[in-house]
């Protein structure tokens, strides 16, 4: 712990606690609501916003368009083909449905772990979640090559009278994955619900007020109603839990249960899981360093966060750096030529340079420069760092993908991938579909979850009086 | 519910959480039982307080769950045993290992929508209309900074003008009589 370098008088740090603060001091329960309901009851929206959601949009308008060339003509417009079968596709689910996992991390697993930290960023944390799980779940939809009849993976009686095979990781997927976006948007929009009562109760004109009105479906803070909720909200982060980990780890099984070298490995789930995390905390780092600067939320979004994100991206960057390590091990002490030929090839094959670009960027320079408080705390620096990480995990799954597969058991099979303009697209799609999907939330939503600020200010402690309290 | 007339009782302000609590404590000994208090975010103390101490959201979850489990578990039984035996390399029909992990993810599912929208059945919402609303200081409050005590009129300890006296007794911001 590097705490020798606060200084006592840092209005930083609570002199109760001798911690950094986790929001700025002398904030009140109704300076915090304003702030937070003004971004959004404004009708002056920012240029900058306009600026940004005409680019996102255009972003997502160019998905639109590859997707729809790619129902006109099939998945013969992409790269992939024998021996590379799964190409950008299944890169960028798995790269998406990573960076899902931290929201869930955040609101779930550091709710259970009473960090009252997450509270300020829990919010838009699972609102990207929720989007980058549409990006993601888009992927295998397309993939199928007949989105029209993607409901046949689904156990609907059908007139062909034929079911899914349910020893098959793919169709465990199917389970993970629409439970995973299922129980992530009900439990955003659950959290929101006192807010949005806030918004109604704080909105000035009729159209606000009806919107707001309904989404809060009533709600008036009466205690018992409170006590309910708060059982409903330690339930629901009790079950993401569990889910969040299983998600990641049903997905590696698609790969694990295989039998092709580089993928047939037990490591994958716990590494898949890690991984995750850590592209997430980064993808979450991306979002919060612009917000927190363009919506001057510096004293809700404060350093502490940044700092300790940096912690959480340090340890499972750690975590993804031992499944490196124990793919090249096992290789080597499995004996089996294939594998360790399947390590070679990644590391010194034709497509070499992507593993050296991923171990730079996962590894290299994260974990060595992650460990300074300083750097932790340099907004600029967990920028770029955030922005390292989430292509550094990319290309993990690119390596994990391509290089895996482009060489076979057969040298007569061997192949090679390169990505077509309409790969490229539809990845960027996605990047603007994301945007825009959040930039809507920003712009209409409240992003920083009011009762919960409310609940960690000092102003919330109940100051007992020994006359009243004395039947206790 | 049915139609009401008249006074849904009297509703209290506070400025702190602190001075609700007391009051409620206090409202609860004296043998006040049709009251609730109202908050911006959830006050544990309060609900004591009140003598709300336990919910039934817990067992919801835990039926809805097992539900959404079992249902998975059986179907995939029924359907890879009876509907559609397929030989996947030479693997037995009940392959149960496989079969639990989409059991385990509707596990989830159900106990997770249970959990959620039993909470709100419990609570009574969807509500598209509650008398408190017609207070005019609950709005700017209520979901706010403010933390308010109401004593219902269907409490047979009820008397407009006593209750009034009663609840300024504890030096609240105001003190409002809310109309059906």
């Amino acid at each position: 712990m590097a705490t020798k370098d606060i200084k006592p008088a840092d209005h930083w740090v609570d002199p109760a606690t001798g911690e950094y603060r986790v929001i700025a001091p002398g904030q009140t329960f109704r300076s915090i609501t304003e702030k937070i309901v003004r971004i959004v009851l404004t009708p002056h929206t920012p240029m900058g916003w306009f600026a940004l959601f005409t680019f996102a949009g255009g972003g997502a308008t160019m998905l639109l368009v590859a997707v729809t060339w790619l129902f006109l003509k099939g998945t013969g417009i992409w790269a992939i083909t024998q021996p590379v079968a799964w190409g950008f596709a299944i890169i960028n689910f798995v790269w998406w449905i990573g960076i899902g996992h931290a929201g869930t991390l955040i609101s779930a697993i550091l709710l259970l772990f009473k960090q009252g930290w997450r509270n300020s960023i829990s919010r838009f944390a699972e609102a990207m979640t929720i989007f980058a799980v549409v990006c993601a779940g888009m992927f295998p939809l397309i993939h199928v090559g007949r989105p029209w009849l993607a409901y046949w993976m689904l156990p609907v009686p059908l007139t062909m009278n034929v079911w899914p095979q349910f020893r098959s990781p793919l169709l465990w997927d199917v389970f993970a994955v629409s439970t995973y976006a299922t129980i992530s948007v009900v439990f955003w929009y659950i959290g929101m619900v006192p807010d949005l009562a806030t918004m109604r109760d704080r909105a000035q004109n009729k159209f606000a007020q009806y919107f707001y009105g309904l989404l809060s479906v009533g709600w008036r803070g009466s205690v018992r109603h409170w006590m309910r909720y708060e059982t409903a909200s330690l339930l629901l982060a009790g079950l993401a839990t569990p889910l969040v980990l299983s998600v990641h780890t049903v997905i590696s099984f698609d790969f694990a249960v295989a039998v092709l070298p580089g993928w047939h490995t037990t490591i994958f789930p716990p590494y898949f899981v890690a991984g995750a995390i850590y592209s997430g905390f980064a993808m979450v780092l991306t979002l919060a360093i612009p917000l927190r600067k363009f919506y001057h939320l510096e004293s809700l979004v404060t350093e502490r966060h940044i700092d300790n994100m940096g912690k959480v991206m340090l340890v499972t960057g750690f975590i993804v750096g031992y499944g490196y390590a124990m793919e090249a091990f096992m290789a080597w002490y499995s004996a089996d030529h294939w594998e360790a030929f399947a390590f070679w090839n990644r590391a010194f094959g034709p497509m070499g340079w992507s593993y050296w670009t991923l171990i730079a960027c996962n590894l290299v320079i994260p974990l060595t420069t992650l460990w300074s408080r300083k750097l932790r705390t340099n907004i600029a620096f967990m920028f770029f760092i955030s922005i390292v990480v989430n292509v550094g995990m990319w290309f993990e799954r690119f390596v994990i993908i391509v290089t895996s597969l482009y060489r076979d058991f057969l040298p007569s099979s061997w192949g090679t991938y390169r990505a077509t303009k309409w790969d490229y697209m539809t990845f960027v799609g996605t990047l603007g579909l994301f945007t825009t999907l959040f930039l809507l939330f920003v712009r209409f939503l409240p992003m920083i979850p009011m009762n919960e600020i409310r609940m960690i200010l000092p102003q919330a402690k109940i100051k007992p009086k020994a006359t009243v309290e004395a039947g206790d | 519910m049915p139609a009401r007339e008249g006074t849904y009782g009297l509703l209290a302000e506070f400025e702190t959480p602190g001075d609700l609590v007391r009051a409620a404590r206090q409202a609860r000994e004296d043998g006040w039982r049709r009251m609730d208090c109202y908050t911006p975010y959830p006050v544990e103390e309060a609900a004591e307080a009140i003598g709300f101490h336990r919910n039934k959201v817990p067992l919801l979850t835990l039926i809805g769950g097992l539900m959404g489990g079992v249902a998975v578990f059986t179907l995939e039984t029924w359907i890879s045993v009876l509907a559609y035996p397929l030989n996947i390399a030479g693997r037995p029909m009940y392959s149960w290992p496989a079969f639990i992990v989409p059991a385990y993810e509707w596990t989830i599912l159900w106990a997770g929508l249970s959990a959620a929208f039993g909470m709100l059945a419990l609570n009574g919402l969807p509500a598209l209309y509650h008398p408190l609303f017609n207070a005019p200081n609950f709005r700017d409050g209520a979901t706010t900074d403010k933390f308010f005590l109401c004593l219902e009129a269907l409490d047979p300890k009820f008397d407009r003008a006593q209750t009034k006296a009663y609840l300024e007794a504890f030096k609240p911001l105001s003190v409002t009589e809310v109309d059906y």
